[in-house]
């Protein structure tokens, strides 16, 4: 475990530690997650789902709910006033199931009743009647013309090719895989709720919703509700994590119909069960590579085809694709390059957003590639890595220059630097250390140790043209400090990073932040890991706003140039003549207030050819995985996870560890565990028995070196930090394995699948001896 | 235990020490749902309804158990102890909580008040309890932000503190 050791700190400013604001609320139960919100008079909604992938309604009865007795309302497609569909790209998923539904899960009606289990006896009276028709599971198929549209806007969401520089160029040496990744679930444990409160006269709606981006929620339930946005208001519930989950519309536009129907606040609590039919999750992907590279192993080029089952609808399966066929390439030069991605419908679970954003998948593919090609070279997996390192400067296979700052070697060198674990191979004598922990199945003859590595590259912020901004205000009044904004805070830590922030720049201490909420103008999502650049960069522009005000009222009180006042830690100084004074005295009496947006630079969409700057930013990490594998039983423990990360600047260290801890236990769970499995069309595991997290004993320790390179492009230095820990620690794990694999049986098939299971190492090794 | 099942939707429980009534509950009703929505104290959280993530963890007579798995008409004889009891009677936190706050322990924060009933407990019974017993006893606490390693490292804080005391 990195020991992280904290200077003693004076002031609570950026590259300190400080505790989060919110944490003492948190540890002592008081904190009000969206799930804990009530108010008076408020009776609960639930939510009745289609048992099936694919059906026709034939009929819809629910006059059997209606007359139950504290039953208050009841809703289908027919009570959506405004536009029955809603969507963060294209507005293609239907509130309620209109004649059609396209998964198991999808919503078909809504109740309000004056308790939960009054609710649920209301849905069992609800009678449906299905014509089921045959649901399309096959991406492939859904690519082919010939197959019937599942939905009206076609079963391809987006195609997308990259072509650049001559692709037929054929390497010394060449290298092919197939690969696939499974669907992930976010598992943020704070499940969806919301509380949403009508106005008296029923002209509009209050929202409290656990979310990521608050005023696209209000956009997209406005239009549902076929309300002006200034009648939705949205307030942020207490945010029990997210990772992508809540980037779209859950529970939103229920709760407000049902509200504004009943004229009572309403309460939604999804059940876990539901919660994993709920909310999209993490793309299932096929994916093809074939790499070519000179005898040197230096790439010369790359082949490559993507296939992202999208699910039923498309929430951001475009953006995921774009994302997926524009990091093929991996952090590594490459001039020539042929990519062909498909994102598609199909009556599975709908898919968009989680953590690494399409990157994670096209990283498993890269980094299995980079050590196929290393074994065909005779090179050692890191060397090759080495060879082919991106710099500043390269030119990516989109044609896009990289300005960031890239230490891709660096993040190499330094995680190979890392200390290796002194643990003995299958651990001591405890049963934890061992693979399949405490149920002491594991040989320890039969244990092998193995070692892998993992390099990615992440685009920061969003993409293709989006316009993408944050929003801040500041307000000084005699000397404290109150900070607006609307970026939600879904257990970050951007609460934290934003009064650091604050200090830093004013000289003033006392820091605080308001209710997050629509009052203010939409800070974007907390996704792409772009929060710390982008509302952080938001943040520290109105900082500045009212810092320059206050130094120029100071300047003219004084008769001196507003150029020779500074604002020293917590002085305001005179850099010419000396002078100098508290901030906290200077501000005395004194209110300004102050409001910045932060844009980034712009980016454009892909052309036909994939071509096109359509990123900002990007960012770097490698992983080593040290993974104890008893090879004939399948069973793994990893054992430590070594990274160094290109971070820009560490505004606060320990956020940065806790993002690089988090990030790596869920590329963990993609590695060795979680899978939604779903069979023909319908999961088989939506609960917490059966969709398996790590726990405290799975996680290994993880050794952290922080690159700090200053980024000139981010308004405070720092890169985002939250994905890439997700991205190439999954392939790092799995390149470890199939380490500990070839020790033990040298001809055995590679393994091209997470998550890695017990019987997918049983047959890598079959017939293998 | 059915002997003690007087009304299985109006009776008393004994919560941090004192006897609460609780009137109207579902039939069947879990401890779970009764402290949070009969009783208000919702500083127990629900996140798997099936005892797996811990998120709902309470001292049933001492016992750490999670309250989403007992009948709450079921332990209308015993002593419960909540989060809302943790801190100390001045309103300070107890160590465990501050351990928690001080070394990054807390990020989304659903998972800490379970965490900190598990914590306190397990180090009551166990004081020098080593890391791998560490791991054992919180192995039924999910977290999904940390990654567990502040988790950790707010244990061996509070561990370290008491050996010095």
């Amino acid at each position: 475990m990195t020991d992280l050791q904290l200077p003693p700190r004076q002031r609570d400013v950026l590259g300190t530690s400080p505790t989060r604001p919110d944490a003492p609320a948190k540890v002592s139960g008081a904190f009000a997650f969206s799930s804990d919100l009530t108010a008076d008079g408020a009776v609960w909604g639930a939510t009745l789902r289609s048992p099936h992938p694919h059906a026709r309604i034939v009929a819809l009865d629910v006059s059997g709910a209606l007359a139950i007795d504290g039953v208050r309302a009841v809703i289908t497609a027919a009570d959506v006033p405004g536009r029955n569909a809603y969507g963060l790209i294209e507005s293609d998923q239907p509130v309620f199931a209109d004649g059609i539904v396209r998964f198991v899960g999808e919503p078909v009606a809504a109740v309000a009743a004056a308790d939960p289990t009054t609710c649920q006896r209301a849905l069992d009276a609800i009678v449906v009647t299905y014509d089921v028709l045959p649901p399309l599971l096959d991406p492939e198929a859904a690519i082919d013309p010939g197959t019937a549209s599942i939905h009206p806007h076609g079963n391809v969401v987006r195609h997308q090719r990259i072509v650049t520089g001559d692709p037929s160029v054929v390497g010394d040496v060449v290298v092919e895989g197939e690969y696939e990744i499974g669907m992930q679930d976010q598992a943020f444990l704070g499940l969806e709720a919301a509380l949403a409160i009508p106005d008296p006269d029923g002209s509009g709606v209050e929202l409290h919703v656990a979310t990521q981006w608050l005023h696209e929620d209000r956009q997209q339930i406005a239009a549902c509700l076929g309300l002006p946005e200034a009648s939705v208001r949205l307030v942020l519930g207490g945010v029990g994590g997210a990772f992508g989950g809540r980037e779209d519309i859950s529970l939103q536009v229920h709760a407000c119909l049902l509200a504004l129907r009943v004229g009572r606040p309403v309460r939604m609590h999804y059940s876990r069960t539901e919660s994993f039919l709920g909310h999209v999750h993490r793309h299932p992907a096929r994916i093809w590579m074939r790499h070519h590279a000179d005898r040197h192993g230096t790439l010369v080029n790359i082949e490559a085809r993507f296939v992202f089952d999208g699910g039923a609808y498309a929430s951001t399966s475009s953006a995921v694709l774009i994302n997926a066929v524009t990091h093929t390439q991996g952090p590594y030069r490459c001039p020539n390059a042929v990519v062909d991605g498909y994102a598609v419908r199909t009556n599975h679970l709908p898919c968009g957003a989680m953590r690494g954003f399409g990157v994670v998948q096209a990283c498993f593919a890269h980094e299995s590639q980079m050590d196929r090609l290393a074994a065909a070279c005779g090179i050692d997996p890191l060397d090759i890595r080495r060879r082919n390192a991106m710099v500043t400067g390269d030119v990516l296979i989109t044609g896009q220059p990289v300005t960031s700052v890239a230490p891709v070697l660096r993040c190499i060198d330094e995680t190979e630097a890392l200390p290796l674990p002194t643990q003995p191979v299958g651990g001591d004598d405890h049963p934890f250390g061992r693979p399949g922990g405490a149920g002491l199945t594991s040989d320890a003859g039969n244990i092998v140790r193995g070692i892998g590595y993992a390099v990615s590259i992440k685009n920061l912020m969003y993409s293709e043209g989006f316009d993408d901004f944050s929003t801040a205000r500041c307000t000084v009044d005699d000397g404290q400090v109150a900070l607006k904004y609307a970026t939600a805070e879904v257990g970050q830590g951007f609460v934290t990073i934003a009064e650091q922030i604050a200090r830093s720049i004013l000289g003033l201490d006392e820091v605080s932040s308001e209710t997050i909420d629509t009052t203010v103008g939409s800070a974007g999502s907390t996704s792409a890991s772009r929060q710390t650049w982008m509302s952080g960069g938001a943040v520290e522009g109105a900082c500045r706003a009212v810092r320059d005000r206050l130094l120029s009222d100071i300047a003219s009180e004084r008769g001196v140039e507003p150029g020779r006042l500074e604002v020293h830690d917590c002085d305001v100084v005179d850099v010419v003549d000396g002078w100098r004074q508290p901030v906290r005295e200077a501000v005395r009496g004194r209110s300004f207030s102050e409001e910045f947006i932060h844009r980034h630079r712009p980016t454009v969409r892909l052309n036909d050819l994939g071509q096109g700057e359509c990123h900002t930013a990007f960012a770097f990490a490698a992983h080593r995985a040290v993974v104890d594998v008893d090879v004939d039983l399948g069973l793994v423990k990893v054992v430590q996870i070594a990274t160094a990360q290109d971070i820009g600047r560490a505004l606060n260290p320990m956020s940065v560890i806790g993002q690089i801890e988090g990030g790596v236990a869920q590329g963990l769970g993609l590695a060795v565990m979680e899978e939604i499995v779903q069979v023909d069309g319908v999961i088989r595991n939506p609960s917490f028995t059966d969709y398996l997290l790590p726990t405290i004993a799975d996680m290994p320790p993880v050794e952290i070196a922080m690159i700090e390179e200053y980024e000139p492009e981010s308004p405070l230095g720092a890169k985002g930090v939250g994905e890439p820990p997700t991205i190439s620690s999954t392939p790092a794990i799995v390149a470890a394995i199939r380490d500990a694999i070839s020790q033990a049986y040298p001809m055995a098939r590679p393994l091209t699948r997470v998550p890695v299971r017990p019987h997918d190492i049983v047959d890598a090794i079959s017939n293998s001896r | 235990m059915t002997d003690v099942i007087v009304d299985e939707r109006d009776f008393e429980l004994t919560i941090n020490g004192a006897r609460v009534p609780v009137r109207g509950a579902a039939p069947g009703a879990s401890l779970l749902q009764v402290l949070r929505d009969q009783l208000q104290l919702t500083g127990t959280k629900g996140a798997c309804e099936e005892g797996e993530c811990g998120s709902c963890s309470v001292l049933v007579d001492g016992v750490l158990m999670c309250s989403c798995l007992v009948m709450a008409a079921s332990v209308t004889d015993t002593a419960i102890t909540t989060i809302e009891s943790v801190a100390r009677p001045d309103g300070s936190f107890s160590d465990v909580q501050q351990a928690f706050v001080d070394c990054g322990a807390v990020q989304c924060g659903f998972c800490t008040p379970g965490l900190v009933m598990a914590v306190t407990d397990l180090l009551n019974q166990q004081p020098h309890a080593d890391r791998e017993t560490v791991r054992e006893a919180l192995a039924g606490n999910l977290c999904r932000c940390t990654g567990y390693g502040r988790i950790l490292a707010a244990i061996d804080q509070v561990i370290s503190q008491r050996a010095a005391q």
